[in-house]
This record gives structure tokens, sequence and C-alpha cells, in this order.
């Protein structure tokens, strides 16, 4: 019997605290795993609390909340003090939690306080006898590992990788204390992005573009698909590296590994370095002139033809088809 | 500012993978090998900050085989001042990686660590942050901006769309994001002057790694892809496809 702490990553909402998207899938994996090792889902929550039947909804029988003022944003040192004090109180034999900015970070910080195994950026996470075992991409997921742990563990849990499933109990909520009085990172400002937009990694559906379309001031035909989609705006290199668009949107071995449902590549050659970052989508949508274009290689769908003229026109279907 | 920068020696982002015969690593043969990018981004932050400073060192630090001296070399060639290497063959998982670099920084005074985000082999994104707890340092991973005042650094990072500008205090570890520095390319001169700087080699210090790759394989593949005409109804039959089909709206 081995409990599993899982840390839940929360945001601010119009109405107060709610859970960021991951940490519904972090709370699914949690709950199988809780059930292979016969123990207890813990959630670790700091700061502002989302009211516990949203906590419940997931299969979590018990929860942890840290609050106080270190806690108002994700500091490393606090919050891994946190999460400290959470695997002294429940000795759980994995930790787990989203392969986020800020969870990776936490993750293998926590891991080496700990001195416990790290298994970074997971896609799936089970029990083999003693072994907690899971699978994780290498070489921009070029490769699948297969990873085994026979000790205690830190996961982290790329986003997407897991469907959340219902399994909603009523867990009890209880406040721990934290000594968190390392001060040597301090926020000095936070600057909001300029509109809300949605964070790559996690997204479900992503419109990018390349080169393809042809200049910054063309780029709303991307823009405007990814409104109609819902989805979030990504770019190739080519295009960062020309200033079109901000390095966060870059996609690719040096830019961001993501792995939406759905990953539409407008414009967008195919290098291997960009198919790194994106590769591993559940469904691939290409556009491209060149009907030879390497992108076509990993696509499900491909459409050969002129941004210009397709990309309005799917822009104009999506406006109908999900309106 | 003294900068400590770790570097990796890692297969090259071109490098087509096939699964090795021990099932468990990829084939080598005729790999080409270069520095991990974010590794070369750190390396030239640290040059900079250096410069900027007018003062201090940056010391370039792999733990890798013999052959990454060509890795450590081309740091000292784009204007790092000395090299350390921890010669070890195997590849070393995120613990063990810590346990050396750690060993090998001991008795070295510095100001900052910086490292890559991840190396682009094992994609662990791990190895900063483990070193700063081993360090007991203070750490801030992701960054795509750095610069020092007042004795302090000031970093920036992306998180959610919004930028957080942190002030840490020093010595600290930051991992180095797109965006931190664009890295040069060595001249003649520097690739000249590199030759002649310190590259010292040193024993490893073997850590346990509590992590075992159990086996390595490819991807599944993808179907075959279905065409699209460019019309209007071929983008209706697409978006139904990906509703009905494969439910990803
Ligand atoms: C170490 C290293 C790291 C790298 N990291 C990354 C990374 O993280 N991400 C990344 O993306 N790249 C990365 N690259 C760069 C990569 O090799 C490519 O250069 C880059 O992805 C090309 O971007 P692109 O497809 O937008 O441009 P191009 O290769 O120029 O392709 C443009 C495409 O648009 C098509 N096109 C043109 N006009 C139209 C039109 N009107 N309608 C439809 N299609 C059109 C063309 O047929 C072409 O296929 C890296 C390279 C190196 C060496
Ligand atoms: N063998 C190594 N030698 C020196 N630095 C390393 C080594 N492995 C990892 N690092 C550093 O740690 C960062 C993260 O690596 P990883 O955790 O393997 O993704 C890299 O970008 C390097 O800066």
């Amino acid at each position: 019997m081995a409990d599993v702490l899982i840390y839940l990553e929360t945001a601010h909402g119009a109405d107060g605290a709610v859970l960021k998207k991951p940490a519904a899938e972090v709370a699914t994996a949690g709950r199988a795993l809780a059930d292979a090792l016969g123990g207890r889902l813990v959630a670790l929550l700091t700061g502002d609390v989302p009211p516990s039947g949203v906590l419940g909804r997931h299969g979590v029988d018990h929860v942890l909340t840290v609050s106080g003022d270190d806690y108002g944003r994700h500091l490393l040192a606090p919050q891994a003090a946190a999460v400290q004090a959470a695997v002294a109180q429940v000795e759980p034999r994995v930790v787990l939690m989203a392969a986020s900015v800020l969870g990776k970070e936490l993750g293998a910080f926590v891991a080496g306080r700990l001195g416990w195994a790290l298994m970074s950026d997971v896609t799936a996470i089970a029990v083999d006898g003693e072994r907690v075992t899971t699978v994780k991409p290498r070489y921009a997921g070029k490769a699948l590992a297969h990873l085994a742990a026979t000790g205690s563990a830190v996961i982290s849990l790329r986003p997407n990788a897991i469907p959340p499933a219902e399994n909603p109990r009523e867990p009890a909520a209880e406040s721990l204390s934290v000594d968190s009085s390392d001060s040597r990172v301090r926020v000095r400002e936070v600057v909001a992005a300029a509109e809300k937009k949605l964070e790559l990694t996690e997204a479900e559906t992503i419109v990018s573009g390349g080169r393809g379309i042809g200049s910054p001031e063309n780029w709303n035909i991307v823009l405007d698909l990814a409104t109609a989609m819902g989805a979030a705006n990504g770019a190739s290199r080519a295009v960062v590296d020309s200033g079109w668009r901000p390095h966060a949107e870059q996609v690719g071995q040096t830019g961001k590994t993501v792995s939406p449902k759905l990953y539409i590549a407008c414009g967008i050659s195919g290098a291997i370095q960009h198919l790194a970052g994106m590769s591993s989508s559940k469904v691939i949508v290409a556009i491209n002139k060149d009907a030879e274009a390497p992108i076509f290689k990993v696509a499900d769908y491909g459409i050969v033809g002129d941004v210009n003229e397709v990309l309005p026109m799917l822009t104009a279907a999506a406006k109908e088809f999900l309106g | 500012m003294r900068v400590i920068v770790c570097i990796k020696r890692v297969v090259d982002t071109e490098t087509r993978v096939k699964i090795g015969s021990d099932g468990k690593s990829i084939d080598l043969g005729g790999v080409q090998y270069i520095t991990a990018p974010y590794d070369e981004m750190a390396v030239e932050k640290a040059i900079q900050l250096r410069d900027a400073a007018g003062e201090g060192n940056v010391t370039v630090v792999t733990v890798g085989p013999a052959a990454a001296t060509k890795e450590l070399r081309t740091a000292l060639a784009m204007g790092a001042d000395e090299a350390v290497h921890v010669v070890c063959e195997e590849p070393l998982g995120a613990q063990a990686t810590t346990t050396a670099l750690k060993a090998a920084l001991e008795g070295r005074e510095y100001d900052l660590v910086l490292c890559g985000k991840q190396a682009t082999d094992d994609d662990d994104a791990a190895v900063g942050p483990m070193l700063a707890a081993a360090l007991d340092m203070p750490c801030v991973a992701f960054a795509h901006g750095l610069a020092i005042e007042d004795g302090k650094a000031v970093v920036e990072r992306e998180v959610d769309g919004e930028t957080e500008i942190l002030e840490v205090d020093l010595p600290a570890v930051v991992t180095a994001q797109k965006g931190l520095a664009e890295p040069r390319y060595p001249g003649l001169k520097g690739i000249m002057a590199a030759k002649k700087k310190p590259l010292a080699n040193v024993d490893l210090v073997q850590g346990e790694d509590t992590v075992e790759t159990v086996s390595l394989e490819l991807p599944p593949a993808r179907g075959d892809m279905v065409t699209i005409e460019p019309s209007e109804a071929g983008m209706r039959s697409l978006l139904e496809s990906l509703r009905n089909e494969k439910k990803v709206l």
C-alpha cells in the first residue's frame, strides 16, 4: 500500500481560483496509479484553492492546502518547501505533477532535494510488480523510452497525454503549515500578455504558420483560423527568427514541444527540427503549396494549395461548423 | 562575473533515430554530434555577461566522452576562458550527472551557473534545477532574459503567457530558454585562441541513477495521409472527419 501525492497548479479565474487544465489530467493519472498501488490519492494545493467539489471530481481522496504570503505567485523555493512538507506527512511512493514550465522545474528540484528518481515529461504511467514504469519521449519524440523506478519517484506528466476521467469523491481538506523562509528569489514585476493567450503546450488545438504565410502583415489569416478553431497560435523558427512572431510561439526542437489533439501546419515545410516539436500531435493537418513538402510525410490530412486561399476558406467553414 | 556553463554533447538534431542492438539506446553509427542548442545559448549569454561586467571569467563544464573535447573547444573558441571535462564514456541519467557536476564544481568560486533548459537527447529539463537543489542555490528555469544589476540577477521568464521578472540573489542556477541569447559563430581568431586556453580533464565522481531505461522504441507509424481538395466542400469534409472519425473537434 502506497499513497500518491499530486501537486496541482491553480490559476485565477473570473470567480476565484480554478484548477489549470492539466490538473484534471494529473488527478486522473494519479487516481489510476493510487489504485494500482492500493493507496490514497492526496492532492497538494498552494495559494488560493478552488472549492472541494472541483478537487474531488477526478478521484482525489484527500486535500492538503498551504496558504500564506509566499504562495500568491508560484516561486520555486516556497512551492518546493510545500511539497517536501506534504511528502513528510503523506510519505507517498510517487509525487506527480504536470510537465508545465513550473512543474518541470519543481519536479526536478524536489527530486534533487529528496534524492528520488525523476521521470520527467512522461506520456504514460503504470505499475509493474515492485516498479513504477513510465513512457517518456526522447530525441524530441523520435523515440519512446520505457523507464522504471524501483524506489520513490517524482513524475511529471506531459499535458494532453492522458484524457481526464470523472471519478467523484468528497475529499476532506486539511491545511498544512510550511516553513518557507527562503527568499532568495523575489518577484519584481509581472507583465501580463497583451491579450489572454492559450498556453501552447497545454492547448488542445494549435494553428501554426511558417514562412509560407509570406509576411507578418499577413499573419491575420493564421490568427483568424486559430480564433475560429479556438486554437493557440504557433510558428516555425524561420518566422520567429525573422521577427514576425515572438519566441514564445516557436514550435520545434529549440522551441516548444507540443502534443495537442489537432495541429494545423500552414505554410510550414516540415524540417526535422520543426517535426521534432509537433510530431506527437494526435492529428496533423498540413496546408502547403508544394506537394513534395516533407510536412506531408507526417500529416493525417493534406491540402495542397495556397494558404492565402485555403486558410480563409477553412476559417469560414470552421465558423459555420463549430459556431 | 564568474560564470559556470554546463554543456552537453548530444546527437545532432537532424539525426534519423534508429534503435541500437541493445534495444535501450539509439544506434550511433554515422551520427553527428553538436553542443545541445540551449547550452550554446547559455555559453553565449555567459560571455555577454562577463564582457558587460568588464571582469570575471566563463568556465564551461561537461560530463561526457573523450570526444566531447570538441564541444568544449568550440565553447572556448566562442569566448569562454576555461574548460573542465569530466570524462565519462557511458551516458548518465540526471541524478548521476548532477552528482558529477557538483563534484566538478567543488572548490571553485563562481557567481552564476548557467545550463540549457533541456538537453536535446534525453529531453529531461532536469539537471539545472537538480543541480540547484544539490548546491543549495536558488534556481530559475526557462529564462529568456537575464541581466546583472547591483550584484543580483534579474531574470525574465514566461509562464502562461505572462512574463515574470524575478530578482535573484547570487550565486544561482539559471537555465536558458530560446530568446536568452543568439549563439555566435566562433571566428578563426577565436578558434586559434581556443587551442591555448586551459582544458582540464577530471575524474568522474560516480553517483547513483535510480531510473532504469528498460527499452527504447520508435513511435508508432502514422497512417496514410488523406488528401483534401482546396475547396469549400473539401473544408467541410475535413471538419466532419476531424469531428466524427478522429474525434478531435
Ligand atoms: C539546431 C537547429 C534547431 C532548429 N530548431 C527549430 C525549431 O525549434 N522550430 C522550427 O520550426 N525550426 C527549427 N529549425 C529550422 C528548420 O530547420 C527550418 O529552417 C524551419 O523550420 C523552416 O521554417 P518554415 O517551414 O516556416 O520555412 P521554409 O522552410 O522556408 O518553408 C516554407 C514552406 O511554405 C510553403 N509555402 C510558401 N508559400 C506558400 C503559400 N503561399 N501557400 C502555401 N504554402 C506556401 C513552401 O512550399 C515551404 O514548404 C532549427 C534548425 C537548426 C539547425
Ligand atoms: N552530461 C552533462 N554535462 C554537462 N552538462 C549537462 C549534462 N547533462 C545535462 N547538462 C546540463 O543540464 C541541462 C539540462 O539537461 P537535461 O536535464 O539532460 O535535459 C543541459 O542543457 C545542460 O546545460
